[in-house]
């Protein structure tokens, strides 16, 4: 592990910000810490820096406890959520100015931030102040300012919160591929599981300052292990009261599940595909019927209780009133904040994948 | 909060030294003069203080410095209301240039203030005979130098900025949406000022007016250039200055009594101006 | 353009009224009164004025006057900057009381000032005698008129800085924490630059008000032509009381003064636009 934090508590007055956090990050990996806000993502990423201190538990940055070693010292890049660039300086400026910390001699400052203001696509801007900038020409050079002087962690808080929406999605993909460019092990923290996702090779969710979960973007998609998970991560409906659906018999009556889109399939009566699944389904009405700009997301009333699911744009037309069948392949059901997915005992050995 | 508690954990040498420093400086300045202004007030006892704060020319100081500390209030708070009006609510020509004729007095010496309502209303001004004009006309014997109305108007003057200094900013920042919404719903003119605007400058205002009131009744150089007559003209700092320049340890003592006066209607102003600022803040 | 945008804001009324008021109040109280010295020293020939305002007294009154001024702005800049630096980043008790304090010399009229300051920095006072023992005479000195216009300036600094240190954002200092620079070196490169502008507006209105004080200086500083501690308002005041009464000499230096008071805030105002232009190249 490159990255670890053993035990780690922090508190600030009445607000617990972080309670026994233990995680490990291997050499090279970008990593999200995900959470909404307030749960204490930001906190443990500033620990880490050096921002803030722990009150107890052990910080280990390659093999070394760093708990003592000043921020500054701990040769991690940070780039900050609004960036704080050094407004009176210009672009060449603030990215040598870790470099003459250092006091390095000017040539290689001068080299260095050539090839740094290269990487990140700033050429002709050098002179440029803060002020003169856009948005993502902002975070390109908070970018290479981290960069500088060669840091082996780079730490980057909420590094797309500042930036319209439009250039967001853009800025994602550099972000990655520049990281992966660089080589450099990366923490980045985010309230937005779509840029989770989109970014990180592992993602950590955080909760109330407590670690909900760890994994791959794909692992925690398709096993969420807490309830709060399995509500972050995708969009879903929770049902309070679950019961009637064939299939599901061996859950308790009256159990709390949480249904994804995708777990819900509905056709008419009249389709040729689902044949096969027609015994397995239910009755359901659409109530509601929303564009979702490329396809059309569906409310169905079901065994009375309301349920989502997604209709591509290529099938057949639908209208509010309508009678479908519906199917649920699967849900996740939830037992003292636990998440288990639950399938269909009606589709074991059909080929559902296949569909 | 956060930060402020994060400093004091990582308080070392340096953070010591600026708040020895810092707490030095302050009190050396600003602490020790009050200090030393009680003690020479009460040096000879109260009987002397008390004699001192009731002599007869005090007394007819104190009414000249409120009457021109009300006056200064009147006059700027009606010239800072219409000026401030005047230059948050509509856009003209030259505008930049009045705003910045409105400040001059704010930055030039008070002696100069004096000595130019000297020569525009003395004997020897050029609005002399134009006065004297007046006062015939009128069966009045008004002079605007050497008298009460000369240290009326002197005050004015190095006060003149004062409210609308404060007003401005503020009515900048509320700009004029809420105002024109009320004219759109057939408002008139004052009503709009009086229950639109008024609710969100009055802590201002009131700021302004204290501001203006302290600087009035601590005037001295453009009062002391206007006003020649003890007893009859005389503000109380420029009794206390006639006191103190007539150099018996007793009349110094009997000046540093009168100061002792003002110090405690300065810390007055300054604690009711704490309050109003909060209050103010409070609300915005 | 600006046509449409007129309109727009004439919606309101009052605009001639108050632009009447406006304009004649300022005229009458301001603006007439300050012409008229403009108009009296324009009686006098050229070669009069230079005679006037050249003798050794006037031009040491100005040397003393503007030297002493700057001396107090440089150190109220340090110390302004110190005290705010405190009253908005440390905790201590009594902060809020010092934060109300810092106004004293607001509300303190100048005369109390000016005989309180002369008798606790005279050879009797108590901080007088203090620095007697050092060597330093202050009463009666350039140093008193120092003391007194350091006196009367820190509020300006003071409250010229305390809004901008309080907007700083934190993460300008992690930032530069980060990149390994030392608390000094991070006040110094980060800091500074960023207060330059405030810390320049607090130094002209201190500079301004010291070039013009009156009463709080001219008990301290003794006024002694001989020792050149007569500032120049005190000069000018001379010459107004009875016995030796001289406009025109009166006039002739308040206009220089008139002119060096609006040539240092004029300055002033050009530094703070070239160093907010820094931002933008």
């Amino acid at each position: 592990m490159y990255v670890e934090m053993k035990h780690i508590n922090k508190n600030f007055e009445d607000y617990e910000a972080a309670k026994d956090i233990n995680f490990g990050i291997e050499k090279g990996k970008l990593v999200a810490l995900l959470g909404p806000s307030g749960s204490g993502k930001t906190t443990i990423l500033r620990m880490i820096a050096g921002l803030e201190t722990q009150d107890s538990g052990d910080l280990v940055i390659e093999g070394k406890v760093v708990n003592d070693i000043p921020a500054g010292k701990r040769g991690i890049g940070f780039v900050f959520q609004n960036y704080a660039l050094f407004r009176y300086m210009t672009v060449q400026q603030n990215i040598a100015f870790g470099l003459e910390v250092l006091k390095r001699p000017k040539q290689e400052i001068a080299a260095r931030v050539e090839e740094l203001i290269r990487l990140v696509g700033l050429e002709g801007m050098e002179k440029r102040y803060p002020d003169q900038l856009s948005g993502g020409q902002r975070q390109r050079v908070a970018f290479a300012r981290a960069l500088a002087p060669n840091p082996q962690l780079l730490l980057l808080d909420e590094p797309f919160a500042a930036i319209d929406a439009k250039v967001r999605k853009e800025l994602r993909a550099w972000l990655k591929q520049m990281i992966a460019k660089v080589g450099i092990t990366s923490i980045f923290v985010t309230h937005d599981q779509d840029e989770a996702v989109e970014v990180a090779d592992e993602i950590i969710i955080i909760n109330e300052g407590r670690i909900e979960q760890m994994g791959t973007p794909i692992e925690i998609y398709k096993r969420p292990r807490t309830s709060f998970v399995s509500q972050f991560i995708g969009t879903s409906v929770v049902l309070d009261h679950f019961g009637g659906f064939g299939g599901f018999e061996g859950l308790k009556e009256g159990c709390q599940v949480i249904i994804r889109p995708e777990f819900v399939e509905c056709f008419k009566s009249d389709n040729q595909k689902f044949k096969s699944l027609m015994p397995f389904s239910e009755e359901g009405e659409i109530t509601g019927i929303a564009f979702r700009g490329s396809y059309l997301e569906l409310t169905l009333l079901v065994n009375g209780v309301y349920l989502t699911a997604n209709r591509s744009l290529e099938r057949r037309p639908v209208a509010v009133g309508e009678h479908m069948r519906v199917l649920l392949y699967r849900v996740y059901l939830l037992e003292e904040g636990d998440a288990h997915l639950y399938k269909n005992k009606l589709l074991a050995g059909v080929d559902v994948e296949g569909l | 909060m956060d930060t402020k508690q994060q400093n004091a954990r990582r308080r070392g040498f340096i953070p010591g030294l600026l708040l020895t420093s810092g707490i030095l400086f302050f009190f050396i300045m600003l602490v020790f003069p009050l200090g030393e202004v009680i003690y020479r007030s009460l040096k000879d006892g109260f009987a002397v203080y008390a004699s001192a704060v009731t002599a007869k020319n005090t007394l007819s100081a104190l009414k000249v410095t409120l009457i021109a500390m009300v006056s200064a209030v009147l006059v700027n708070t009606f010239f800072g209301l219409c000026a401030s009006w005047l230059l948050t609510k509509f856009e003209f020509r030259g505008k930049q240039v009045l705003s910045a004729l409105i400040d001059i007095p704010f930055s030039i010496s008070p002696v100069i203030a004096g000595l130019a309502y000297i020569m525009t209303f003395g004997r020897m001004g050029w609005a002399a005979p134009f006065i004297d004009w007046l006062n015939e006309l009128l069966g009045t014997d008004i002079s605007f130098v050497f008298s009460v109305p000369g240290v009326v108007l002197a005050t004015v003057f190095v006060t003149f900025p004062f409210v609308s200094r404060e007003l401005i900013p503020v009515m900048q920042a509320q700009g004029s949406s809420e105002e024109e919404a009320a004219v759109m719903m057939g408002a008139k003119g004052f009503t709009v000022f009086r229950r639109v605007t008024f609710p969100h400058i009055r802590w201002a205002l009131l700021y302004g007016v204290i501001l203006c009131a302290a600087r009035a009744f601590g005037e001295f150089g453009a009062v002391y250039a206007v006003s020649k007559a003890r007893g009859k003209t005389f503000t109380l700092p420029l009794e206390i200055d006639a006191l103190y320049m007539a150099g018996s340890a007793e009349s110094i003592t009997h000046a540093f009594a009168v100061s002792s006066l003002l110090v405690l209607l300065s810390i007055v102003i300054l604690i009711v101006k704490q309050i109003v600022e909060y209050r103010g803040k409070r609300e915005a | 353009m600006t046509g449409k945008k007129q309109q727009g804001k004439r919606v309101l009324p009052g605009f001639g009224l108050t632009m009447g008021i406006t304009v004649a109040m300022l005229s009458l109280l301001v603006l007439i009164p300050l012409a008229s010295i403009l108009a009296y020293s324009f009686r006098l020939s050229f070669d009069e004025f230079w005679e006037l305002i050249s003798r050794p007294n006037v031009r040491q009154a100005f040397l003393t006057s503007t030297g002493c001024a700057f001396l107090a702005a440089l150190i109220n800049c340090v110390f302004g900057l110190n005290l705010a630096w405190i009253l908005v980043r440390y905790d201590f008790p009594g902060r809020r009381l010092m934060d109300a304090m810092i106004e004293l010399p607001f509300a303190l009229p100048t005369s109390v000032a000016g005989i309180t300051l002369s008798r606790m920095y005279s050879d009797q006072g108590v901080l007088g005698q203090l620095l007697q023992k050092i060597g330093v005479k202050a009463s009666y000195s350039k140093v008193g008129i120092v003391i007194a216009m350091v006196f009367i300036g820190i509020p300006f600094v003071v409250r010229a800085l305390q809004p901008v240190l309080e907007k700083l954002p934190k993460s300008l200092e992690e930032a530069s924490e980060m990149l390994g620079a030392s608390r000094i070196y991070t006040f110094r490169r980060v800091i500074l630059p960023e207060l330059m502008p405030a810390l320049l507006t607090g130094f002209g209105l201190a500079l301004a008000r010291g070039i013009g004080e009156y009463g709080s200086v001219i008990y301290i500083s003794g006024n002694s032509e001989k020792a050149g501690t007569q500032v120049v308002s005190y000069v000018i005041m001379q010459k107004l009381n009875s016995g030796s009464v001289d406009y025109e000499g009166a006039a002739a230096i308040a206009l220089v003064l008139l002119v060096v008071s609006f040539l240092l805030l004029f300055l002033v105002s050009v530094v703070q636009i070239a160093a907010g232009r820094r931002t933008k190249g």
